[in-house]
C-alpha cells in the first residue's frame, strides 16, 4: 500500500479525532469537577451544530456562527446547570445521569418540532472551500482548519488551567471543593462556570463538525457513544487523556476504514474493552476515583 | 448462608397479611396480568405491557436490586428477538426450541459484556455497558446477511403453537397473550426465586455497602457477573415474546434509545420493587399511546415527566405508593 496515501487517512483520522478531543473534553471536564457525567452532551453537540447553521444563515457568516453558537448553547448550559442539576447535588451519583437523560429526549425532539427531523447541509465556509496541496496528496482545507483550530483551544484552555489565579482554583476545587468554601471561594459559581463550560466545548465540537457530517437531529446519539469510549480510554477527568484517547480513537477508525471499512465504527468499541480489560481506570485515569 | 431453601435470607414483616402479599406475589402478579387485556384500551397495548414488563423485569434485578445503573440492556432484549427469528426463520426450529436457545445464546453474550464491564464502578459502569451494547448494535447492522440490517430481520413467522398435543391458533390475539403471559409467569416465578435466595440477599447488600459485602466474605465481582447474567437472561426472554409477537425484529430495538426507553420504565413504575416494572411498562405505554394520539413529538412531554420523576417522584410510581400504604420496606 502506498505510504503517502496511509498519511494521508492519518491526517483525516487526527481532524476527526480534534472534534472528538472538543467534545470528549467538555465531558470529562464536567466530571472532574462536578462529579456529574452529561448524557445530553451529545445532544448538546447537536444543538451547537444547528445553532452554529442557524447564527450563520442569520449573520452571512460562518465564522459568527462559530463564535456565538458555543457561548449562547453554553449560556443554556449554564441554566441547565442552575435550574436542573444543582438540586441534584448530594444525591445518589446516578440521579444527575438520569436526568440529563431525559433531557437529551427533550432536546432532541425539541429540534425535530423547531427544524423538522430530516438532515439539513451545512455548508463549508467559502474560504476553507476546496483542497491544499501538500505535495504527497491533496487535502480539504476545511480539515486542516479544524486541526488548527482545536489545537489553539486546546492550548488556551491549557495556559489557563496551568498558569492563571482562574485555574488555580479550578483544579483546587477539583481536589477539594469543601476547602475551598473554607477560603471563601463560592464553589457554586464555579461549577456553574465549568458546566457552562463543558457544555460550550459540545456545541463547538457540533458547529465544527457540522461541515463534515449532515447535520440531523440523531447526529448526537452517535457523538454521545463516541465521546464516552474517548473518555473511558483515557481515564475520565483526565484532560491529557482526552486528548491522547481522541487522536487515538479517530486515528484508528480512519485507519480500520482504509483497510476494512465495514469495521471502522466497531473498531473503537474494540480498543475500548482491550483498554479496560488491562487498565479498567483507563489510561490516565486515577485509580480507586471511578474504576 | 446455612439453607438453599427460600426464605431465610430476606427479612419479612411480622404482620401475617403482609408476609402473605409477600410469598403469593407471583401468583398476585400473575392475576393483574390475567386480567390486563380488559384493563387496557386495546389487546396490542396489553401484549406490549407484558414484554415490556418482562424485560424490564429482568433489568430491575441489575438495576433496583443489585444498584448497577446499565444503559446497554437492550443488548439482550434485541438478541433474544433477534436469535429466536434466525433460529426460526434460518433454520426451521420450532418455537418451543429456539427460544430457550436464544436465551442461552443471549446469556453467553451477556457473560461476555458482563466480564467487561462489571470490572468498571459507579459511573463508568453506565458509559461502558451503553458503549458495548452500541457495538452490539453496529456488529448487527454489518452482518446483513443474518440480521437483515438496517431492514431489521424478517421471513419468520408464527401462526401456530402446538401446546402438548393442542394447536393453538397464534395469530388470535387472545391466545397470543395467554400464551406469551405463560413466557411472563416463569420469568416472574424464577425473578422471585432468585429474590428470595441468599444471592438474592447478597446482591441487595452489594447495593447497600460494597466494601462492607466484600469485607463479609462474598465474592463482589463474580456475584455482579452472575447478576448481570441473570438479568440480561430475563430481558431476553422479553426479546423472544416480542419476536414471536412481532414476526419481525426491528434493528432499532437494539439502539441505546431502547436501553433508555428500560430505565425509563423501571424509573416510573419503581426500581426495587417486584411489581413496579409492570407498572412502568405500562404506564410508559399508555403515556406514548394517549399523547401520540395529538402530537408526533411525544418524546418531548415523556421526557419531561421522566425529569420531574427524577427531581421529585424518585421512587416511581408503585414504590411511592407502597411507602405511602406503609408497605414500602416489603417491597412486593
Amino acid at each position: 500500500m502506498d505510504l503517502s496515501l496511509i498519511i494521508m487517512q492519518l491526517l483525516s483520522g487526527i481532524a476527526l479525532g480534534a472534534v472528538l478531543v472538543i467534545t470528549a473534553l467538555g465531558l470529562t471536564i464536567v466530571f472532574g469537577m462536578l462529579g456529574v457525567v452529561n448524557f445530553a452532551h451529545g445532544a448538546l453537540f447537536m444543538i451547537g451544530a444547528y445553532a452554529g447553521l442557524y447564527l450563520a444563515s442569520l449573520t452571512g457568516s460562518f465564522w459568527w456562527g462559530l463564535l456565538l453558537a458555543p457561548v449562547l448553547i453554553g449560556a443554556i448550559g449554564m441554566l441547565i446547570e442552575f435550574v436542573l442539576i444543582r438540586r441534584l447535588y448530594g444525591r445518589s451519583i446516578d440521579d444527575p445521569l438520569l436526568l440529563t437523560f431525559g433531557l437529551s429526549y427533550i432536546l432532541v425532539e425539541g429540534v425535530r418540532i423547531v427544524f423538522g427531523s430530516d438532515g439539513i447541509p451545512f455548508p463549508t465556509p467559502p474560504q476553507l472551500v476546496g483542497v491544499l496541496d501538500l505535495g504527497i496528496g491533496f487535502f480539504p482545507r476545511y480539515r486542516l482548519f479544524v486541526i488548527a483550530l482545536v489545537a489553539v483551544v486546546l492550548l488556551v484552555l491549557w495556559l489557563t488551567l496551568e498558569k492563571t489565579r482562574v485555574g488555580l482554583i479550578v483544579r483546587a476545587g477539583a481536589r477539594d471543593p469543601t476547602i475551598m468554601q473554607v477560603l471563601g471561594v463560592d464553589i457554586g459559581r464555579v461549577w456553574l462556570a465549568i458546566f457552562g463550560l463543558g457544555v460550550g466545548l459540545a456545541a463547538l465540537g457540533g458547529v465544527l463538525a457540522g461541515p463534515m457530517r449532515s447535520v440531523n437531529p440523531e447526529m448526537g446519539s452517535l457523538v454521545l457513544a463516541e465521546a464516552f469510549v474517548v473518555t473511558v480510554i483515557g481515564g475520565l477527568g483526565s484532560i491529557v487523556g482526552a486528548v491522547v484517547a481522541g487522536l487515538m480513537v479517530g486515528i484508528s477508525i480512519s485507519l480500520v476504514a482504509l483497510f476494512a471499512p465495514e469495521m471502522a465504527t466497531i473498531v473503537m468499541f474494540g480498543l475500548m474493552a482491550v483498554v479496560l480489560l488491562i487498565r479498567p481506570e483507563g489510561l490516565f485515569g486515577v485509580k480507586g476515583r471511578t474504576a | 448462608m446455612t439453607s438453599p431453601s427460600t426464605g431465610e435470607a430476606v427479612a419479612k414483616p411480622a404482620s401475617s397479611g403482609l408476609g402473605w402479599v409477600l410469598d403469593q406475589r407471583v401468583l398476585l402478579s400473575i392475576a393483574v396480568l390475567a386480567v390486563l387485556p380488559w384493563l387496557l384500551p386495546s389487546q396490542a397495548l396489553a401484549v406490549n405491557v407484558l414484554i415490556y414488563g418482562v424485560v424490564v423485569m429482568g433489568y430491575n434485578l441489575l438495576f433496583g436490586y443489585t444498584g448497577l445503573l446499565s444503559f446497554g440492556q437492550a443488548a439482550f432484549f434485541g438478541a433474544g428477538a433477534y436469535f429466536t427469528g434466525i433460529a426460526i426463520g434460518r433454520y426451521g426450529m420450532p418455537w418451543f426450541a429456539a427460544v430457550p436457545i436464544a436465551v442461552l445464546l443471549s446469556t453467553c453474550l451477556a457473560a461476555a459484556i458482563g466480564m467487561v464491564s462489571t470490572r468498571t464502578r459507579g459511573i463508568y459502569f453506565s458509559m461502558v455497558t451503553l458503549a458495548l451494547a452500541q457495538l452490539v448494535y453496529y456488529v448487527a447492522l454489518q452482518a446483513s446477511s443474518f440480521t437483515g440490517g438496517e431492514n431489521g430481520l424478517r421471513g419468520f413467522t408464527v401462526d401456530r403453537i402446538n401446546l402438548f398435543g393442542f394447536q393453538v391458533n397464534f395469530l388470535d390475539p387472545v391466545n397470543k397473550y395467554y400464551v406469551l403471559m405463560a413466557f411472563a409467569a416463569l420469568a416472574m416465578w424464577f425473578q422471585s426465586r432468585i429474590l428470595n435466595s441468599p444471592f438474592g440477599a447478597v446482591i441487595e447488600a452489594i447495593r447497600e455497602n460494597e466494601q462492607r459485602a466484600r469485607a463479609c466474605g462474598y465474592d463482589v465481582e463474580r456475584s455482579k457477573l452472575i447478576v448481570f447474567m441473570l438479568s440480561g437472561a430475563i430481558s431476553s426472554l422479553g426479546g423472544c415474546m416480542l419476536a414471536l409477537h412481532l414476526s419481525i425484529v426491528p434493528l432499532d430495538l437494539l439502539h441505546y434509545q431502547t436501553s433508555g426507553m428500560i430505565v425509563m420504565m423501571v424509573l416510573l413504575g419503581g426500581a426495587r420493587s417486584f411489581f413496579g416494572p409492570f407498572v412502568g411498562a405500562a404506564s410508559f405505554l399508555i403515556l406514548e399511546d394517549v399523547i401520540s394520539l395529538w402530537t408526533p413529538h411525544w418524546q418531548i412531554f415523556v421526557g419531561a415527566i421522566f425529569v420531574l420523576f427524577v427531581l421529585f417522584l424518585p421512587k416511581g410510581i408503585w414504590g411511592t405508593l407502597l411507602d405511602a400504604l406503609g408497605i414500602g420496606k416489603a417491597r412486593p
